[in-house]
């Protein structure tokens, strides 16, 4: 906790470097760097470049929440873009140069915390400085004359100032002293919050190594989910030493999902209703589920997984019909294109059953691509209205040919692929706008008809075990934080002399002095309180006279802040006279 | 959820009308401070002319009124017009936030929720608690009332913006919000900003005002301004209370956060920036003990400060999108 950066001392003068000043001053420079690194002027500017590092992270959209953000952002600015993604701009936090200011920030926190709390723990086994010799020059005092003698006012100033350190001496000429200290809570809590800054980081360490997250799309209708793997997400991000082996085994059932609207068509509520296994009924084979009722803001948590509702959407159920009388269901979440009716596109893709010649099944796989309306316009356009299924309708294409669903390309499961499109491979067989009920029949006598509608919801599965860590660590921060920025630390003085006949009407002089070490301003009320409790009136100059309130120690008489020369064996020196 | 819209339209009837008594009080105290004599030289000199002798905690009691201490030293009389001018000024400000706090209640029991939904509650309620912090400075420290003029501005700037850009009808919150993470993360969100603007002006008029100690000849009407380190002091204290309830916002807005998005912290804008806000007034608080640095510095890094939680209030909600766009204005 330097302030200043002690010129290098050793290797300046004599002889060319040999060896053994070589290392001296190697460890000289080394010190240095320390030093300089944990004085509070480098603290300062590392906290500086920390909130100008972070900036761009607000300003620029990033990859971690918002991806599409990005893309969109370097279409827009093809030659600006590229260059700032190169910098890491859109990933600002995963950087090496953010990291770098954070762990030279956090080297200098704890390069500047250990001595400091080394030093507290000993300061508080000192004795309070002893009185000064002119307390009336104190930003504090008074003056008064008592009838009691030194000994007894001195004894009563103690019992007065409960609460405080206090340390009684005696003076030369039968003079008794009391030296009184409060708020040395307010250091404690200094240390703390800063202790506690450092654990914080540690607890956001163990989540990012430890956590995943991963997003799943369950269909409302009784469907199961299962926390067994990776597989079981469609899409998922490990902590770095997560590989998606020993996950909780907890499942889980979507019963039924319900969403209200307002009339302008802003939600209102969604719930969902969920059963739900924890790891060890799943392996235990036991087939009690517990209901539960999954709502925004109020995410389930089973184990130590949160599981959470992020968002729904509509599912349309087919029935097509083949010729031979076969049945296929097809049920498949669209998304949502527009969240505020949520019209929502998507493909639902079915193979023709009982065909086993490959030639042939590439030639009759069926898709129903198009939209769906949870409240239709009606009209030749379908588009949504309402959010709500009021007026369910879909307008589909039915394709059928060469899904491609073979050629070992990934395929959105919102769209067909396009590419057998426009080879003539996919070909469109059927438009219409259908309601739920009706029916499309196909050329070769195919049928399909439009069931209903399902629900689906996603949800978000959150894994991470320094959360708990991290909430205490802040709640220690912040109690930290509160001491150290409202406990004020202040000094107080009580000089009790035999009073000379001449100049007072007493028998005992008493002259108390007051120094607020931190921020002064409200010491001057508590200073006058004490003061008057013990019979003087107090002279307390006004508190906003007073230099700046942080440093007051530079700004006082020096004798007021000057430690005890010798605090080996405090006691002895109450008589130094041996009386 | 009922929403009342003819109570919200009188919680607009009652902003308005705040808006309009706040104006009538900043051109009541820019009259005062007008009026102001240049202080002599050798009070100048003195750093602190006004004031001696009612100093905050000392008398406890001091009243906005009555104090005698109110006198500005370089104004003669003992009611001198100025005096009177500052006076009506302040009973205006009262009035203003008597119907600004009667605004916000009676919107909230439109929309029977708290009242900070949207960015036009939320700016009306910082400004609220902006001018109680003046209010409550005004009762220990009467002597600083010359202020007046100075801590209305941005409030009147603030509440225009609020009224005319920002305005939303009363409505409920959207499911996402409805929590009561939102009374508590929002209310501590509100008071720490409503503080800091004080700070803020503060620190602007510190620089202003030490500039002018410096070279007596540069913003000579600084003159009329308290002295350095009392802004200095009034700058200190405010954000030395308003950084520990900005503290608590953040965490709450984490706790909230793992509630409603799956995780405490996600480097949203909003997330990000309220983050660089504290770090800015961690420095702040680290520059008033580092030798060299306390004094100017400090007072920039305090502008700084607020410059980066007013860019937190309307760039990140206006322009950025992320999941704290919920601004509702339109
Ligand atoms: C992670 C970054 C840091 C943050 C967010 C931070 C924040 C703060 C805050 C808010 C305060 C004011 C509270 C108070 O006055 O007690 C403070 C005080 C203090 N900090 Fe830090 N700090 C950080 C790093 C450091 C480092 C690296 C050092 C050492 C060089 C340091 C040394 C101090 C000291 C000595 C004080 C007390 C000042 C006083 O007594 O007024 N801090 N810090």
């Amino acid at each position: 906790m330097t302030t200043t950066l002690p010129k290098a001392p050793a290797g300046d003068a004599g002889p060319p470097p040999s060896g053994p000043s070589r290392a001296r001053r190697a460890l000289a420079l080394a010190r240095n760097t320390w030093r300089g690194l944990t004085s509070m002027r480098t603290a300062l500017i590392l906290l500086f470049l920390l909130a100008v590092a972070a900036l761009p992270g607000a300003v620029l959209p990033q990859r971690t929440p918002s991806p599409n953000a990005v893309e969109d952002y370097l279409a827009q600015h093809p030659t600006l873009g590229p260059v700032l993604d190169d910098l890491g701009f859109f990933d600002v936090f995963a950087t090496p140069w953010f990291s770098a200011v954070y762990l030279l920030l956090f080297i200098s926190l704890i390069g500047c915390l250990v001595p400091r709390s080394i030093e507290h723990a000993r300061s508080l086994r000192v004795e309070p400085v002893a009185v000064p010799r002119n307390l009336a020059r104190l930003p504090h005092h008074a003056e008064s004359t008592s009838d009691d003698d030194p000994d007894a006012v001195v004894e009563a100033a103690r019992r007065r100032l409960r609460g405080w350190r206090t340390v009684v001496r005696s003076e030369p000429g039968g003079v008794r002293t009391i030296s009184a200290e409060k708020g040395s809570l307010r250091e404690v809590g200094n240390l703390v919050f800063h202790l506690s800054l450092v654990a914080l980081l540690g607890g956001i360490a163990i989540g990012k190594i430890l956590g995943y997250e991963g997003q799943v799309i369950v269909m409302a209708d009784g469907s199961e989910f299962c926390n067994s793997g990776i597989y079981a997400y469609d899409s998922f991000r490990p902590g770095l030493q997560v590989d998606g082996t020993g996950l909780d085994p907890f499942c889980l059932t979507v019963d039924g999902f319900r969403a209200t609207f307002r009339p302008d068509g802003q939600p209102d509520s969604f719930d969902a209703a969920v059963r739900f296994q924890d790891g060890e009924a799943v392996q235990s084979g036991a087939d009690a589920w517990v209901p539960h009722d999954l709502a925004v803001n109020d995410p389930l948590r089973v184990d130590g997984e949160r599981v959470y509702l992020l968002g729904h959407g509509y599912a349309p159920r087919f029935t097509v019909t083949f010729p031979d009388g076969q049945q296929r269901v097809g049920l498949v979440q669209w998304r949502p294109v527009d969240q505020a009716t949520l019209l929502s596109e998507g493909a639902t893709k079915i193979d023709p059953p009982g065909i086993t010649d490959e030639a042939q099944r590439r030639r009759s796989q069926l898709a129903i691509t198009g939209l769906f309306a949870p409240t239709s316009s009606g009209g030749g356009l379908v588009t949504s209205v309402f959010p709500a299924l009021n007026n369910p309708e879909v307008a589909v294409d039915v394709l059928r040919g060469d899904l491609g669903l073979d050629s070992g390309r990934a395929q959105s499961i919102f769209s067909v692929d396009q590419g057998m499109v426009d080879q003539g491979r996919l070909v469109r067989v059927a438009r219409e706008n259908i309601k739920p009920g009706g029916e499309i029949t196909l050329d070769d006598g195919t049928r399909i008809r439009f069931d209903g509608v399902e629900n689906w919801v996603s949800l978000q599965v959150s894994h991470d075990p320094g959360q708990t860590a991290v909430l205490i660590t802040a709640i220690a921060l912040l109690g930290g934080l509160t001491l150290s920025l409202t406990v004020r630390r202040r000094r107080f003085w009580v000089r009790a002399a035999p009073a000379l006949p001449p100049t007072t009407g007493g028998r005992t002089v008493v002259t108390l002095g007051g120094l607020a070490r931190t921020d002064r301003a409200g010491y001057g009320e508590e200073f006058g309180r004490l003061a008057a409790a013990l019979g003087a009136r107090g002279e307390a100059e006004d508190d906003h006279a007073m230099p700046d309130p942080a440093v007051p120690e530079e700004s006082v008489p020096p004798e007021a802040t000057q430690e005890p020369s010798v605090d080996a064996g405090g006691e002895d020196r109450e008589d130094p006279d041996g009386r | 959820m009922v929403v009342d819209a003819q109570l919200g339209q009188f919680g607009d009837l009652l902003f308005e009308s705040a808006l309009g008594v706040y104006v009538l009080a900043m051109i009541l105290h820019a009259v005062e401070h007008a009026l102001l004599r240049r202080p002599a030289r050798a009070e100048e000199s003195a750093r602190e002319p006004v004031g001696v002798g009612v100093g905050g905690g000392s008398t406890g009691t001091a009243d906005v009124t009555d104090a005698p201490g109110g006198t500005p030293a370089g104004t003669a009389p003992p009611r001198s017009r100025a005096e009177r001018f500052g006076r009506m000024g302040v009973s205006l400000t009262v009035l203003g936030f008597a119907l600004h706090l009667a605004m916000l209640v009676v919107r909230g029991f439109a929309a029977q929720r708290v009242p900070w939904g949207n960015m036009y509650e939320f700016t009306a309620a910082i400004c609220l608690v902006a001018v109680g912090a003046w209010l409550v400075v005004l009762y220990r420290r009467p002597e600083l009332r010359r202020l007046g003029v100075f801590v209305l501005l941005p409030v009147i700037i603030l509440m225009f913006l609020a009224g005319t850009v920002l305005y939303t009808q009363t409505a409920p919150v959207v499911p996402a919000l409805r929590s009561y993470w939102l009374a508590i993360h929002v209310s501590a969100a509100v008071i720490a900003s409503g503080i800091l603007l004080l700070a803020g002006v503060s620190s602007v008029l510190y620089l202003l005002r030490a500039a002018h100690e410096n070279t007596p000849t540069r913003l000579a009407w600084a003159a009329r301004l308290p002295g350095a380190d009392v802004l200095d002091r009034v700058a200190y204290r405010a954000t030395a209370l308003a950084f520990p309830i900005w503290t608590f916002a953040v965490i709450t807005g984490a706790i909230w956060a793992e509630a409603a998005w799956g995780r405490y912290w996600g480097w949203d804008p909003k997330e990000t920036t309220a983050l660089v806000a504290w770090v800015v007034y961690a420095c702040y608080l680290h520059a008033r003990s580092t030798a060299g640095w306390r004094g100017r510095r400090a007072a920039v890094i305090n502008v700084v400060g607020f410059a980066v939680m007013v860019f937190n209030l309307f760039f990140v909600n206006l322009v950025v999108t992320g999941l704290h766009s919920y601004a509702g204005v339109g």
